[in-house]
């Protein structure tokens, strides 16, 4: 049995494109780029090149590029960075590696709003407006969200925060390669990337700062990234993130709109077979790839296991690093009911998802919902 | 037939091989360790619960080497509510409670046959010492273990029969030492790891020390030792998480002494001279019978776990509970453990109930 792959939120496979980059520079560029020497200009070569693919799939120049180890270093840097007595403003929905940073911040000394949620997903300008104060140091809001796939009305939020002289944060680490980024015309200061999130390697990802954006760095020791990330280049990673941000940047426009059309047509379907199932977020302020809906009555966890030993992986979006399932704190903050927070699903589709597989899907999916709701009445 | 069977799996070697027998003989498996969450770990580190379980990682490793699927299930909030909670209730009151009973009954052979329901899987197998046989009067009925030093049929007593054709025990006809050399054949990475002691939350067997991480607020004053004629013969501090029979910690001059009574009501332990905590007679609540009914007829019976049984007579009263009268008296049963019932032949569980008093 062909498994079926519905978890590109957690991971996506790596594009063959990423493999080949990888590849081609774990095997032959091992020198280090701080290097006078020709082995060091062919590592720095390489990460020029990937810094200008990353640049230009997110819609900035290259020197504003800081590689790092991924999107959850990305977070941390920008708030590890905020003075004491500051204070932030942060979306509830937020990925943890910004919640846990904003909740220490708040031991250490700032104040932190939590900004609520519609049920929806949507931060709501107006209200995001209200909670900035006299001395908010740093709002921040996820471009598009990590369990709903809902896209926040970033642009205006920035500009909301600009006026206002307050400094903004994206955490675009879903949204990179998913939509057309336009970056360098908002007043973003500070975002963040992940590179597996778009099929590059694990283990890299990027910071965006904006020209004339205070920084501090996370890591000290040395001058890599022009003095903003010490530490050796993992060169084989870059090269692999700017190969995938490349392919995915050709890809965008034609791959955006056939995983919307499979992501409806499996809402359409799910819809007709299970009628009380609920779909969670915008349908209209989403992603083009996800797609998450609960099953009232049902254990989001249990179905994931049910539909694992089918071949088909998705998700309840919120596992911890155990494996072992929590309420989805997303949905929560959404002000979804607890009983749907934990019935669940998270399916995120990807380059490699076909409209057969997707027809598979709900052929299993009706009649797992069926025996996962009998045995939990039983 | 190849079947889909849903493994309980601890990280410990006994469910790790349970896994790889059923593999072994062709069945599809699917091991699933569950997630038993803070009353575990607060009482094991006094620390808010992390993610990482490093017993979920062995057995995901063992599920790897073997070639299965293995899944982390959330059960903290039964664990807690089913499991933790009334232990601490239960010492509380005066009694001894034995929480790997409640946690076999509910969240192993109920919740997690309802999980095997919903992943498709025809029942629920684990690494415990039992087995599952035909009973003589036709069904299925539950029997002492091949190796009887690792028999655990005494927490198993309550298990309803309805549950019997659902659920199997790889290891019933294994000793432990070839569940081991298995183990060690097939490489498993849990094959050396030592045997778990005592209660799952209470590793360190330091029941009163759990209490106080478990209960914080539970008072847990000095209060009087006394001899049940009445002398007061020192002090304790706090009556909760003492148990009939207990001879160690108690401090007393002029031994031994036993603990007789807990009455935490009036925080006070009572102790007596060994022969005087024997008993010929126990009340039980809450009794279940694997068969329906009660047994008639001569039984073989135990207070406790590991306890030898002795012969003894079950007489039903009214309510679904019952009077044991043993042929020989039984050493210091306690309020809250299980009186246990084998058939004559000392081999098929009967069934039991909760003690609720001696005499």
């Amino acid at each position: 049995m062909e498994p079926i792959y519905l978890d590109h939120n957690a991971s996506a496979p790596l594009r063959p494109e990423a493999l080949r980059a990888f590849a081609a520079a774990a095997a032959g560029t091992f020198g280090n780029a701080s290097s006078a020497h020709a082995f060091g200009a062919e590592a720095r070569a390489v990460l020029s090149r990937a810094r200008r693919q990353v640049a230009t799939l997110a819609g900035v120049a290259p020197e504003t590029i800081v590689f790092t180890s991924g999107a959850t270093e990305s977070n941390n840097t920008v708030f590890r960075a905020l003075g004491s007595g500051a204070h932030a403003v942060v979306c509830a929905t937020e990925h943890p590696s910004v919640l846990e940073e904003a909740a220490a911040l708040r031991v250490r000394g700032p104040r932190v709003t939590l900004l609520e949620v519609g049920r929806d997903g949507r931060v709501d300008p107006a209200r995001f407006a209200a909670a900035l104060a006299p001395g908010t140091a740093l709002a921040s809001v996820a471009l598009a969200n990590h369990e709903t796939g809902v896209i926040q009305p970033i642009a205006e939020l920035a500009e909301l925060a600009a006026a206002r002289g307050v400094r903004f944060h994206c955490d675009a680490a879903q949204a990179l390669g998913k939509l057309p980024l336009g970056l360098r015309a908002w007043p973003v200061d500070w975002a963040s990337f992940s590179a597996h999130k778009l099929g590059g390697p694990k283990g890299i990802g990027a910071l965006y700062v904006r020209p004339g954006a205070p920084f501090e760095a996370l890591l000290r020791g040395g001058a890599h990234e022009r003095g903003r990330r010490a530490g050796t280049e993992n060169v084989p990673a870059v090269a692999g993130f700017g190969a995938a941000c490349e392919a995915a940047g050709a890809a965008l426009d034609g791959e955006a709109k056939r995983v919307a059309e499979l992501r409806d047509a499996l809402w359409a379907g799910i819809a007709r077979a299970v009628p009380d199932a609920v779909r969670n977020g915008s349908h209209e302020h989403v992603l083009p790839h996800v797609l998450d809906v609960s099953f009232p009555g049902v254990s989001g966890e249990a179905l994931v296991e049910a539909l694992d030993l089918e071949h088909v992986a998705v998700s309840t979006g919120a596992a911890c690093h155990s494996g072992s399932t929590e309420p989805s704190p997303v949905l929560l903050a959404m002000g979804v009911p607890d009983a749907l927070a934990r019935a669940a699903l998270r399916m995120s589709l990807g380059p490699t998802t076909t409209r057969a597989q997707l027809q598979r899907v709900l052929e299993l999916l009706p009649a797992l919902v069926a025996r996962v709701r009998r045995a939990r009445a039983a | 037939m190849t079947e889909r069977w849903l493994v309980a799996m601890s990280g410990g070697v006994d469910s790790s091989v349970a896994a790889a027998l059923l593999a072994r003989a062709g069945h599809e498996v699917v091991g699933v360790t569950m997630d038993l969450g803070s009353g575990r770990e607060a009482a094991v580190a006094g620390s808010k619960r992390c993610c990482g379980l490093p017993d979920a990682d062995d057995a995901r490793e063992v599920a790897a080497a073997l070639g299965i699927r293995h899944y982390t299930a959330n059960y903290r909030d039964e664990f807690e509510r089913e499991v933790v909670a009334p232990f601490v209730a239960e010492y509380a009151a005066g009694r001894t409670p034995i929480p790997c009973i409640a946690c076999n009954r509910v969240l192993k052979f109920d919740l997690l046959l309802r999980r095997a329901e919903a992943l498709g899987a025809r029942g629920v197998a684990t690494g415990h010492y039992a087995r599952i046989d035909r009973a003589p009067g036709g069904g299925l009925g539950l029997f002492r273990p091949r190796d009887r030093a690792k028999d655990q049929t005494y927490f198993l007593f309550d298990l309803p029969r309805s549950v019997l054709d659902r659920v199997a025990f790889p290891l019933g006809g294994l000793e432990k030492r070839d569940v081991r050399a298995l183990a060690r054949e097939l490489g498993l990475a849990t094959a050396e790891k030592p045997e778990s002691q005592g209660l799952c939350f209470v590793p360190d067997g330091d029941v009163r020390g759990a209490l106080a991480r478990l209960a914080p607020g539970d008072a847990r004053a000095p209060g009087p030792i006394a001899a049940r004629d009445g002398p007061v013969l020192g002090e304790h501090t706090g009556a909760a998480g003492f148990t009939p029979g207990q001879r160690r910690g108690l401090g007393l001059a002029g031994g031994p002494w036993y603990v007789a009574e807990v009455r935490t009501a009036e925080n006070t332990v009572l102790v007596a001279r060994g022969e005087e905590l024997r008993a010929s007679r126990v009340r039980v609540e809450n009794a279940s019978w694997l068969d329906g009914a009660p047994p008639e007829g001569p039984v073989r019976a135990a207070v406790r776990y590991r306890h030898q049984t002795v012969s003894a007579r079950v007489r039903p009263t009214s309510g679904g509970g019952a009077e044991l009268d043993f042929a020989e008296p039984v050493w210091a049963p306690a309020p809250g453990q299980a009186a246990v019932v084998w058939d004559a032949a000392d081999e098929r569980v009967l069934g039991g109930g909760w003690i609720a008093a001696a005499g």
